[in-house]
């Protein structure tokens, strides 16, 4: 393989540069910079209120921030007319699911590709129904989001940003306000989505799961980035002391 | 005996009978066009309120402020009997019509951003992180979830335009109210001012009944 070419293939898909956020006086984020390669899965930790879920939001521009840049697949995020087009790019799961509660389950992931992908109606509809069947909830298509539980809410929610066949996947605390007996459901589709090589970016709590499924674990502790490794790594000879003293309070039980 | 001849009058109000309901016709008509006129208006004026540009919120929040404040009678006789001063020479109809959309306007916009503030921000952010542009956020998730929450105010806000066509009486318009005071004078009895008071409560009765419904049920589902 010519070298020159795989350097410029090689691009990371997510770049972010020097990202600082400020909320009045707060800092929220200390000159991030971070690349996540096309097919990676990046799990970022941390304790609450280290900036991990500002960090993603920032991606796709739902938090606004103060300098720096990102720029997803070589295109800078920006407001704008082609803010729209980028976000459709990057799918985004909540932690409060945010499906929208007047329509199906089948609506709610058909209404991207209707709307923004301009695709026809039956089209849309197959493609939906088929991302339900792969989240387990074909049989649930046609209920409204308050007559599924939480873990189920949460597949639809992963289903309806499949939908737009984006280029990276953000998680932002995907089980965080799930019951225990609903976390693994979900953790179970994000394994899978991660198996057949879709790039994601994951903020969780979820130590397990980052072990097992992540390429990269980022550690993340009052707005900076301290410490990334591979999980096996990560896991079992953290370099920073403050990663070692994280991982060990949380890891106790 | 005299008291039923007087308020009660049973061949006077047969004789009026027609033209009550000539007047009742011209009042739903009125109310209803003053309605529709004053939904659109508010919804485009609610949204422009909330997601215009700096100079055109102010001016939105300018036009709904003045036109909560004016009232309807002097704006009515403004539009009426003003404006041909200026060379605008409306009918009754279009006046009164004129009159009260704009007025209703401004509550209807009032109404509706409220029910869009009430929206929870995840569903914003859910709509944008799709990729939805504002056109379709407002119209696919918004929209369609904040006017159900304000079903009970905009059917208030109905109920207020309609009962407020009576005004137009005083523009000339042949509405049931001025059907019903030309009814009595032509007969001396004051029967048709019973019968046009109770056909003007057996059109908001109804609809006065459909808010309580309205907020029995909400207070149902947000239980």
């Amino acid at each position: 393989m010519l070298p020159h070419v795989k350097a410029h293939t090689m691009t990371a898909l997510i770049q972010i540069r020097g990202l600082c956020k400020f909320y009045g006086n707060f800092q929220a984020l200390h000159h991030i910079d971070l690349d996540v390669s096309t097919g990676e899965v990046v799990v970022v930790i941390g304790p609450s209120g280290s900036g991990k879920s500002t960090l993603i939001r920032c991606i796709n521009l739902l938090e606004n921030y103060q300098s720096g840049e990102v720029l997803v697949d070589g295109e800078k995020v920006v407001r704008g007319k082609s803010l729209a087009k980028v976000r459709a790019e990057v799918g985004m799961v909540f932690q409060s699911f945010n499906l929208f509660p007047h329509l199906t389950a089948l609506a709610n992931v058909a209404l991207g590709p209707l709307r923004v992908r301009h695709m026809p109606k039956r089209e849309a509809e197959d493609r939906a129904l088929a991302l339900l069947e792969k989240v387990g909830l074909a049989q649930h298509a046609h209920k409204l989001p308050g007559q599924l539980s939480g873990g189920q809410q949460q597949r639809v929610a992963i289903a309806r940003a499949l939908a737009m066949e984006p280029k990276v996947l953000l998680f932002d605390e995907p089980t965080s306000s799930l019951d225990p007996e609903m976390v693994g459901e979900v953790l179970d589709v994000m394994q899978n989505l991660a198996r057949t090589g879709v790039t994601m970016v994951i903020v969780t709590h979820e130590m397990g799961f980052a072990r097992r499924v992540a390429d990269r674990v980022i550690f993340m502790e009052a707005g900076r980035l301290i410490e990334q490794a591979p999980p096996a790594e990560f896991f079992s000879a953290p370099r920073e002391q403050r990663t070692q003293a994280f991982l060990q309070a949380i890891l106790q039980h | 005996m005299d008291l039923l001849d007087t308020f009660f009058n049973w061949p006077v109000f047969r004789d009026a009978l027609p033209l009550l309901l000539q007047g009742l016709w011209t009042t739903i008509l009125l109310g209803a066009v003053s309605i529709l006129l004053g939904f659109v208006g508010g919804l485009l004026l609610a949204l422009v309120r909330l997601y215009g540009a700096a100079w055109l919120r102010t001016v939105a929040r300018i036009y709904i402020d003045v036109f909560r404040s004016i009232p309807l009678l002097v704006l009515l006789v403004l539009v009426y009997y003003a404006l041909p001063f200026v060379g605008i020479r409306l009918t009754s109809f279009a006046a009164a019509t004129a009159a009260l959309s704009l007025v209703s306007c401004a509550y209807t916009a009032e109404i509706i951003r409220a029910g869009i503030e009430a929206i929870p921000k995840g569903q914003f952010e859910a709509a944008d992180a799709i990729g939805l542009g504002f056109f379709s956020s407002m119209r696919d998730v918004v929209l369609p979830q904040a006017l159900r929450i304000v079903v009970p105010p905009l059917t208030s806000n109905c109920i207020n335009v309609l009962k407020d066509t009576a005004l137009a009486s005083v523009v000339a318009m042949p509405d049931l109210l001025k059907q019903a005071t030309q009814a009595q004078a032509l007969a001396a009895n004051p029967t048709p001012l019973i019968g046009a008071a109770v056909l003007y409560l057996l059109l908001l009765l109804p609809l006065v009944r459909l808010v309580g419904f309205f907020e029995a049920r909400h207070r149902a589902a947000t239980r």
